[in-house]
């Protein structure tokens, strides 16, 4: 799961930092406290598992992705203020896992619960296991059908996923969209969003399995950077970086008309603009499969109820939970189990104009081809979408932009 | 013998006793101040992962040789943090003096404008940023949609040097402002009203009573308002965070990326404790001497 609330900052910073004593609640019962950020669908779980557990109370909080991660961090250092449960992004989990002595080491007597790769994506190189998989990100292609209307494409969502077999051809539609596209709408949101699905896709992501930084030579992210970047000069992009306020701004404007979509984003869609209900459709991914995000509960060690805590994650990623999580929040399991129940395969959802949601994320899921996460594949990540940003922003040609992220992330 | 030894002790009582009473001060400063400047030196010679501090290795002087003469980025942040001083320094104080100029006019509602200007100060800077962001936003913000109503086109605020510069240097000096104003005014409001008297006597208008009798009187103010507002932009880091939606590097070229988020990104997002804490040092180094630089200059206003 990747969600960045952004503009939340420094506020719930300090805010999280006075509230990081657990312990027990007033009335005797046990406080167990979980750290999020974004919407990981867990309130009404939170509910039902109060009611079966009447001596535990359930205490969350949220903050921004980036706060929470470094939050997280400083927590660990200073043996301190950290939630009972904390949950990891996938983009952090390698810098976390570096250091397993920081969390409770979880039983692998449930490891079958997981995919191979999403278990073996929280497990240290010593072979504990420091987090429970939550969802994974899956990903499609969401559209807006009223904007492809109006460019006069199709909107059918089998006729748009044959429109784009490869990202060649997605941008190739996107010219066609660009000719006619009412004002102000672009084709895509922004370069780096684009480019985050196309780098989920490659065998190879930033990291060899020896942890060493190859993206200078990754063909495959190159060839997508040069699509990329084309795509941006030929007037596609809407020039906006994801996860920030003016890409929130962007959905409630209509400013673009295609978004690379793991499952997890079509909740934030819906969060961002809720007046967009009925407009947005999903399609295939160009190239299939791919992932992008994705997260893990973990248990630091330093606190109190660490056994509580425990069970209490094993229980929220539980296959059962996570068909719940699915069903009411859309993100997608990481239990394969889930795959093949009809709740699941059956799920259409009413904001994306009845799209068969269920299907397209568990296909996408099956075919997901797991790539190799280095310890700093999220900070990679950040300054490929600043060095795409650069090209957006016109403060950099392609080449000289590829280079300086090269040598930024290679030195 | 007895009375000599009441003497002594009363000679002590005169000469300790002060010590004694601001001693609570300065053991505070030694608990939450001296001893993290300490161990953050002692952090700084190493190297130093932030969740792992038992492997830490002790380097020397080897992060303060990369940071000074291997660290582009560094000399980037840094360059930024100075001109963030420039446009927020200079700006706060020539607004802030006019401000209480006005403020010690005989004016309805004095008391009502006199707290109103502090509180651009109690405001959370988050707040301030989600306000500054919809004013300087590059698709929909306010001023780009007054620059469309003249057809000067709009500026992608946080994409230029300068631009970002401007946005994040007006949240500071907004919200600075105020606060730097009322120290004013109430030295103002010391300065006795026969000086000015004898001033109108002799002529002098209301422009050269200000610059001649007002500023010069307001020097140990000023100087204190610098300092201050120096010591303050040394640390920016919220406003320059918030504003580039959360990102620690400041925008895609880092071209607002200030020393302090610099330090914020090495240690909290690259685990870099002892790089950090190297960064944290030199920056204390830089306030000393950049504040001193401040004093200087401020004092040259003349006194005559």
């Amino acid at each position: 799961m990747r969600r960045t609330g952004t503009m939340v900052g420094v506020g719930l910073l300090a805010a999280s930092l006075l509230a990081g004593c657990g312990g027990d609640s007033a009335d005797g019962k046990t406080r167990i406290t979980i750290g999020m950020f974004g919407n990981f669908g867990y309130q009404q779980l939170f509910e039902e598992y109060e009611k079966a557990h009447p001596e535990i109370d359930i205490t969350d909080r949220t903050a921004s992705y980036s706060d929470h991660h470094k939050n997280l961090a400083a927590h660990l250092a200073t043996n301190n203020g950290a939630a009972d449960i904390e949950a990891v992004d996938v983009g952090y989990i390698n810098q976390f896992k570096a250091n397993p002595g920081q969390f409770t080491e979880l039983s692998s007597d449930i490891k079958d619960r997981w995919l191979d790769w999403k278990w073996e994506g929280s497990l240290s190189k010593d072979g504990k296991q420091i987090g429970y998989g939550t969802d994974i990100g899956g990903l499609a292609i969401c559209y807006r059908r009223d904007l492809f209307e109006a460019a006069g494409l199709p909107s059918d969502r089998d006729q748009v996923s044959a429109l784009w077999p490869t990202w060649e051809q997605f941008m190739a539609t996107g010219k066609q969209f660009a000719a006619k596209a009412p004002a102000g709408a672009k084709f895509f949101d922004g370069g780096p969003t684009v480019l985050n699905a196309i780098v989920g896709q490659a065998p190879t992501g930033y990291y060899n399995k020896e942890d060493k930084i190859v993206v200078g030579d990754n063909a495959d992210i190159r060839k997508g950077w040069n699509l990329v970047s084309q795509g941006v000069a030929d007037g596609l992009s809407a020039g906006l970086l994801h996860s920030t306020p003016q890409w929130n701004t962007g959905f409630k404007q209509g400013q673009f008309a295609t978004l690379a979509c793991p499952a997890w984003m079509m909740a934030k869609i819906k969060d961002q603009a809720p007046d967009t209900k009925g407009k947005w459709d999903l399609a295939a991914v160009p190239g299939g499969g791919g992932n992008w995000g994705g997260s893990y509960l973990t248990v630091p060690k330093q606190g109190k109820n660490v056994d509580k805590a425990v069970a209490l994650a094993t229980w929220l990623t539980a296959p059962e939970q996570q068909a719940k999580v699915f069903a009411n929040a859309g993100l997608l399991p990481s239990a394969p189990k889930l795959y093949g129940e009809q709740s699941v395969a059956m799920k259409q959802d009413e904001f994306f104009n009845n799209a068969p949601v269920g299907k397209v994320f568990t296909d996408a899921a099956r075919a997901l081809k797991p790539q190799y996460q280095g310890p700093k594949a999220g900070d990679v990540q950040t300054a490929m979408g600043n060095a795409m940003l650069r090209v957006e922003q016109g403060k950099q040609s392609p080449d000289e932009s590829w280079q300086q992220f090269v040598a930024d992330v290679e030195e | 013998m007895k009375t000599d030894w009441r003497e002594r002790r009363h000679r002590w009582d005169i000469r300790y006793a002060p010590y004694a009473y601001i001693a609570p001060y300065f053991l505070l400063f030694a608990v939450f101040g001296l001893f993290p400047l300490l161990y953050t030196a002692w952090v700084s010679m190493q190297d130093r992962n932030l969740l792992d501090g038992d492997a830490a290795t002790f380097i020397g002087l080897d992060n303060y040789v990369e940071l000074l003469t291997a660290d582009p980025h560094f000399w980037n942040a840094m360059g930024n943090t100075l001109s963030l001083w420039l446009f927020t320094t200079v700006p706060q104080i020539l607004f802030a003096l006019g401000v209480a100029q006005l403020l010690n006019r005989r004016l309805r509602g004095r008391t009502f404008f006199r707290m109103g200007v502090l509180l651009p100060n109690i405001t959370s800077v988050a707040a301030v940023t989600i306000i500054f962001a919809q004013l300087f936003g590059r698709d929909f913000g306010m001023i780009n949609w007054v620059l469309g109503l003249f057809d000067l086109g709009k500026i992608d605020w946080q994409a230029g040097t300068g631009s970002s510069h401007t946005a994040i240097a007006a949240m500071v000096v907004w919200r600075w402002t105020g606060y730097h104003a009322l120290i004013f005014l109430a030295s103002m409001q010391a300065i006795p009203t026969s000086v000015y008297e004898a001033a109108r006597l002799d002529g002098a208008s209301g422009w050269q009573q200000f610059w001649r009798i007002t500023v010069p009187m307001l020097r140990p103010q000023i100087i204190f308002s610098t300092v201050i507002a120096t010591a303050g932009n040394m640390r920016l880091l919220a406003e320059p965070l918030l504003f580039g939606a959360g990102g620690e590097t400041g925008g895609s070229d880092r071209q607002f990326q200030t020393a302090a988020l610099y330090l914020y990104e090495q240690g909290f997002k690259q685990f870099d404790f002892g790089y950090a804490s190297a960064v944290a040092w030199l920056l204390v180094i830089a306030t000393v001497v950049i504040t001193g630089l401040s004093y200087l200059a401020a004092r040259r206003i003349r006194t005559d």
